[in-house]
């Protein structure tokens, strides 16, 4: 199944923080592949996508960061008026509840890869590829 | 005429005193030494042996006792004589998460009542007096230890227990009682409604009051005195040293006489733990150096006060104490309502949290903040805002129901909040910096 590792990394609203931990992540040579703030006035979970989601797990369990692995799916949508709003749409008729949504960093040509979270994995993907919208493999996700 | 219940040891000279206090307090580290171990304990940790204990000026070399180690040797591990030998128990309420439980023998119950009936007769009771004890019975030391010494003095004892105000006004009025034993704030409630039902001084007998147990002030005591036609007296004492009558208050209202035969008073730098000199404020310590069963030695109140020494207008010699002048602990008065950081940290272990946690205190726009910062682990973390942000409002909610007021609480990330080597800094208040 293609999803994609995530992790949500809890940062509090102090001066440095998100340059602290995107700078431990860039020294060890690793590539931030997307990327999200959510942010309250107290704290923010900075949300994103690497290459190297295992040294990456590591290194952040080593700095004594708090976060969370979670599967994130990223979609295909097709770069045309109400793409994603049919993307949803199909979610919805799936019974499949959308956590949050961002859009990916880099770009294929004619798409705009939406990452989603949501409730259900498997019947979103089920759902969108019935629908005839692609996800994006581990490997593009990843960049290998 | 001024009037004693003992008057050899009320008006002892200070070099008699000294002399009685060093004979009892080397009697009382022998007891305590041979039958607390937990104590003991502290002594050889300390390097202490009852021989370096030869007069009251050795008392500084004893280790203290605080709250904690109550806690900890919690019930039994502080007494020093056999169950059998034990006649009572009195108890704090444990409304702050620090429940004490005393044991009395038939001796520490006597002497007890011997400070409380000192403190009857100081403000003018004898046996001709009817006294209305409105403390609270039970296990609370009020009731009980105004009620024996009133016993003592031979005055016809009311054992009313507190509430029931217009009965205490009833009885009042149809039993003549000419003294009232109870809280400060009782006491002003009782003012209150006595005149709410039309009645005015003149229509009691009441001529004087002995009130304690809680802090009150220099004004509520004027209040009190008018609205009952009556002296107000302060009484002070903790479950731990026996209940009321540790200290009580002469006709000069200028503080509260010690019962030094019995508690032996010291005042410390809270922070040192040093003995500080005659007439400077620190922490008052209490050594019990008669009692038997429960026997505690330099006993940390947590009560800031000054002590001082000269003869009273009334006579008597033994020092005085001041009206505490607050908690050397961390207390904290937010918006009124009385918060100790171990109700909140009781919360939080509750819920599941750490407890590493910070208190915030400030003052915004004249009103009180209170901020709560709690670590919280990997496991209770979330990617998603809205469980964070649910939990923020979940343990919010549960200290408001223990404290009775609104905190706003912050989740942060483990191991954020400053570790301490000593005792561990919780609470911050910004407000001083604004007085």
């Amino acid at each position: 199944m293609d999803t994609i590792k995530q992790f949500s990394i809890f940062v509090e609203n102090q001066q440095g923080k998100m340059a602290e931990v995107t700078r431990l992540i860039a020294d060890a040579g690793i590539d931030l592949r997307s990327l999200s703030l959510a942010d309250t006035r107290d704290f923010g979970i900075l949300r994103v996508i690497v290459n190297k989601p295992e040294e990456t797990e590591a290194l952040l369990s080593a700095n004594g960061w708090t976060y969370k692995v979670t599967s994130v799916i990223a979609v295909k949508v097709p770069d045309i008026p109400g793409g994603v709003a049919t993307m949803l749409e199909m979610l919805d008729r799936a019974n499949v509840n959308v956590e949050y949504m961002y859009a990916f960093v880099n770009r294929v040509p004619g798409t705009a890869v939406t990452v989603v979270r949501v409730d259900n994995d498997f019947a979103a993907i089920g759902a969108l590829t019935a629908g005839g919208i692609e996800l994006l493999s581990v490997e593009e996700a990843y960049g290998a | 005429m001024a009037n004693y219940w003992h008057e050899d040891i009320e008006c002892m000279p200070l070099e008699d005193m000294r002399r009685l206090q060093t004979e009892k307090l080397k009697k009382q580290v022998q007891h305590v030494w041979d039958n607390v171990p937990y104590y003991r304990a502290k002594m050889e940790e300390k390097g202490v042996t009852p021989d370096d204990i030869q007069s009251v000026d050795d008392l500084h070399k004893l280790p203290f006792l605080s709250k904690a180690d109550l806690r900890d040797a919690y019930p039994y591990g502080l007494l020093a004589v056999p169950l059998t030998d034990c006649v009572r128990i009195q108890s704090t309420s444990g409304t702050t998460g620090k429940r004490v439980v005393a044991f009395y023998t038939q001796h520490d119950v006597d002497l007890w009542e011997d400070c409380t009936a000192r403190a009857i007769v100081a403000a003018g009771g004898t046996a001709d007096d009817v006294v209305q004890v409105a403390y609270g019975y039970g296990l609370f030391t009020g009731g009980a230890g105004l009620h024996g010494g009133s016993h003592k003095v031979g005055c016809l004892t009311l054992p009313m227990s507190s509430g029931n105000t217009e009965r205490q006004i009833q009885f009042m009025c149809d039993l003549g009682s000419t003294i009232l034993c109870c809280t400060p704030s009782y006491a002003a409630y009782i003012g209150e409604t006595l005149h709410e039902m039309g009645l005015t001084p003149d229509d009691i007998k009441l001529k004087a009051g002995i009130f304690g147990a809680e802090p009150w002030t220099e004004e509520m005591r004027r209040s009190i005195e008018a609205s009952l036609g009556i002296k107000a007296f302060d009484i002070y004492g903790l479950t731990e040293t026996s209940g009321p009558g540790v200290a009580f208050e002469c006709g000069e209202q200028t503080g509260m006489h010690i019962n030094e035969d019995h508690f032996i008073p010291e005042i410390i730098d809270p922070d040192t733990g040093e003995v500080l000199p005659e007439g400077s404020v620190g922490e008052l310590v209490f050594t019990a150096i008669d009692k038997e069963a429960f026997p505690l030695l330099r006993y940390r109140t947590r009560d800031l006060c000054k002590l001082t020494r000269g003869k009273c207008s009334c006579g008597r010699t033994l020092i005085k104490m001041c009206k505490p002048m607050g908690r050397s602990d961390d207390m904290l008065i937010i918006r009124g309502v009385n918060v100790f950081p171990s109700q909140i940290e009781t919360v939080l272990i509750e819920q599941g949290y750490s407890p590493n946690y910070l208190i915030e205190v400030d003052r915004k726009n004249n009103s009180d903040t209170l901020d709560i910062s709690v670590e919280m682990t990997a496991e209770q973390f979330s990617d998603k805002m809205k469980d964070v942000q649910d939990k923020e409002r979940a343990l919010a909610s549960a200290i408001k129901t223990m404290l009775g007021i609104s905190p706003k609480v912050h989740l942060v990330s483990p191991k954020s909040i400053t570790r301490s080597e000593g005792k561990a800094v919780r609470v911050i208040d910004r407000r001083k910096l604004h007085d």
